[in-house]
């Protein structure tokens, strides 16, 4: 799945991108319709700017779901799913 | 206010995040005085309780199921968010809503609250797990929080006896006022954060031991392996310590009959009764022990937080097919029996990835299946070892249990291809804190599915056994018949009747005859046979004597061909009952008995032909 990227500001990526346990905030969760009821999840469990997230885990087949450390939970999300989190790696 | 309650009950309902220990609370609270049932219209559980207060009033309480948000995303979520509304038909506002949130993922769970203040009913927090915030370090001002939110806050252990006493007695003072109202658009995750600042510390954001468990146990490599090993042991377990058991549950029920045969004189009651009743409820009832065994380990598993984590190892590989890794738990039970594990597709939100898991579930090889296996792989597959070391006996029962397991697979990867829908399927699965299982919440819940089995026993299969029983037993044979009774019975002339369709496939009558019986449960087609073979079926070991006798007369390729047709055929008119239970429709009833049937009489068609070529 592509993710649209605003060039008028900074760039940020997916959290697709991030290596094993990379530290990175979450920057905004896009939504890839009008009414996106996974994006709208994603930020009830807490993929809100500024959190801190991490991968944890890959699965074993394709690095798909992903364990995500989001606060103090996990979740496994989808490869689809976690594309959808943009996050920004701290400096 | 929907319904006014009495002066002497508080009705409380129990909300809060999945995995806040919302249901061990219940549990806590309640013991064994719970009843479960279903929200009216829908498989969703619907757990009540009561216990008394310090006042000793009566306080009904209901275990709302789990639920991120009030924006539901599924039918459980529906219901929580119904309830606490009001507006569930037939249930009543609660007078009081008690949160529950674990005190080590206050991030996530304090959000939930927010959200729920705003439904302006008086609130109690319980702070569950406040053991365990206090061993990670974890220091919460309690009363800052409490002036924050507006509510009370009690601390819980729900693991520890006398752990919710703390809730008990502030039930028993005056209902709390309804905590104030939040600005509408308020950023519920910016309050968080503040309150969170204002009064928590926490030292780490996650446990030592759960970062060192996840590191082996969800690596790509020894995470499968030990899942495999775990998946070994339990099948080991279910197979060979229940055995004991079995053997004793079949030697009380042969006593019985016996007893009862003894007790009254021969009749059509005392036939009614020994060969209907006893015999058919005797032959499913057998496999309660192996269906326990199975529930001791998925639910000691679930509650040690591993289960999970086998759907997120697993989940890219059901995804493959149709599936979702939340599918492993339902199908892995339908090893033992497929009606636990339809029931256990409850636990998959997406309502089409459910309907998946139900339809596929009944190819799994349940135990029940493993009889009819046994009788026909000992009469016609020689006992000889293959390249050196595999008994071919052994082989081929295993050919039997794969062959179900890619035939799934394969059901549901068309399924998929057929469907139109393209919405996007969801997992965001949270894997929670390991926790070492508590022997009360195991044995409740162990109870739990014992009691929903023989209620279904003593219901649905007592009823259909007695059908069964009718139509083998009426008409009586004219005076001076010679073949056995059930030849001259309805079930033996549809059986004769079906020799037309059934002769393709190389079924010879009295195999059409036994499959009337076996729809009550597979296994109950030996003794069919049996007694078509005019053997006596109380004779206890009718397999041995039956052996020979299938030998001489059946060709190979009429065994081989009824051996494809276990593989699939739902002879088991329990699992279209509990598929129709838990679907509520008779179009997926039909649906799963038109495909299994098709399948079973082509797999059969093509064994058959294919044997008949090569012999």
């Amino acid at each position: 799945m592509t993710i649209a990227k605003d060039p008028t500001t900074a760039p940020s990526a997916s959290l697709l991108t991030l290596a094993y346990n990379e530290q990175a905030l979450v920057r905004a969760v896009q939504a890839t319709s009008l009414h996106d009821p996974i994006a709208r999840r994603l930020r009830e469990l807490g993929f809100v700017p500024g959190e801190p997230v991490r991968i944890v885990a890959k699965g074993p087949v394709g690095a798909d779901p992903l364990l995500i450390q989001i606060g103090f939970t996990r979740f496994a999300l989808r490869r689809a799913e976690a594309a959808r989190v943009l996050v920004e790696t701290a400096l | 206010m929907s319904a006014v309650s009495t002066a002497d009950t508080l009705r409380i309902a129990l909300v809060g995040n999945p995995n806040c220990g919302k249901t061990a609370l219940f549990n806590r609270l309640t013991g064994s005085r719970q009843k479960v049932a279903n929200y009216a219209g829908v498989t969703v559980e619907r757990k009540e309780g009561r216990f008394a207060d310090s006042n000793g009033r009566n306080v009904q309480v209901l275990d709302l199921p789990g639920a991120y948000s009030l924006a539901a995303t599924s039918p459980d979520e529906a219901i929580t968010r119904d309830v606490c509304m009001g507006k569930f038909p037939g249930e009543a506002k609660p007078d009081l809503l008690v949160c529950v949130v674990d005190a080590t993922n206050l991030r996530l769970h304090l959000r939930f609250v927010l959200e729920v203040q705003r439904l302006g009913l008086p609130m109690i927090v319980a702070l569950n797990c406040s053991d365990l915030a206090q061993r990670r370090g974890i220091t919460i001002d309690r009363a800052r929080l409490q002036k924050e939110l507006g509510m009370p806050i009690v601390e819980t252990i729900a693991v520890r006896a006398g752990g919710t006493q703390t809730l008990v007695q502030q039930l028993s003072l005056a209902k709390p006022a309804p905590p104030p109202a939040l600005p509408d658009g308020s950023d519920l995750h910016a309050i968080v954060n503040r309150m969170l600042s204002n009064s928590v510390t926490m030292p780490t954001r996650t446990a030592a031991v759960d970062d060192a468990l996840d590191r082996v146990l969800l690596h790509p490599v020894f995470g499968l392996a030990i899942l495999t090993a775990v998946m070994f042991l339990m099948f080991q377990a279910v197979f060979s310590w229940a055995t004991p058991l079995m053997d004793g549950i079949d030697a009380g029920v042969t006593a019985t009959s016996s007893f009862i045969s003894n007790l009254m004189p021969d009749g059509i009651l005392r036939s009614l009764i020994v060969d209907g009743i006893i015999a058919g409820v005797g032959s499913v009832v057998i496999f309660l022990p192996q269906i326990l065994i199975l529930f001791l380990f998925i639910l000691a598993l679930e509650e040690s937080g591993y289960l999970p984590r086998a759907a997120f190892l697993l989940d890219r590989f059901m995804v493959g097919a149709g599936l979702t890794g939340r599918s492993f738990i339902p199908l892995l039970s339908s090893f033992a029996c497929a009606i636990p594990g339809i029931m256990a597709t409850r636990s998959i939100q997406d309502p089409r990835d459910r309907i998946a898991t139900i339809l596929v579930a009944p190819l799994m090889t349940c135990s029940a299946r493993l009889p009819v296996y046994a009788l026909l792989i000992a009469a016609f597959i020689p006992a000889k070892t293959v390249w050196g070391i595999f008994s071919l006996q052994g082989l081929v029962m295993f050919a039997l249990y794969f062959a179900g397991i890619v035939s799934a697979l394969a059901v549901a990867t068309v399924m998929k291809m057929w469907s139109g829908n393209r919405a996007e399927h969801t997992l965001m699965l949270e894997l929670p804190s390991y926790r070492l299982p508590s022997p009360m919440n195991l044995a409740l819940g162990l109870w739990e599915r014992a009691a929903i089995f023989l209620s279904r026993v003593g219901t649905i299969i007592l009823t259909l056994t007695i059908v069964l029983w009718a139509l083998s037993s009426f008409p009586a044979p004219p005076a001076g018949a010679t073949g056995p009774a059930i030849e001259y019975s309805l079930a033996g002339q549809i059986g004769l009747a079906m020799q037309s369709i059934f002769a393709p496939i190389g079924f010879n009558w009295q195999i059409c005859i036994a499959l009337i019986p076996g729809l009550a449960a597979r296994e109950v087609a030996v003794s069919a046979l049996a007694t078509v073979y005019a053997l006596s079926s109380t004779s206890g070991d009718a397999e041995s004597a039956l052996l020979p006798l299938i030998t001489a007369q059946w060709s190979l390729a009429t065994a081989l061909s009824l051996l494809a047709w276990y593989v699939f055929a739902p002879q088991c008119l329990s699992t279209l009952a509990t598929i129709r239970r838990e679907t509520l429709s008779w179009k997926i009833v039909a649906i799963s008995a038109g495909y299994l049937f098709g399948l079973a009489y082509l797999a059969s068609f093509i064994t058959y032909r294919v044997a008949l070529a090569l012999s």
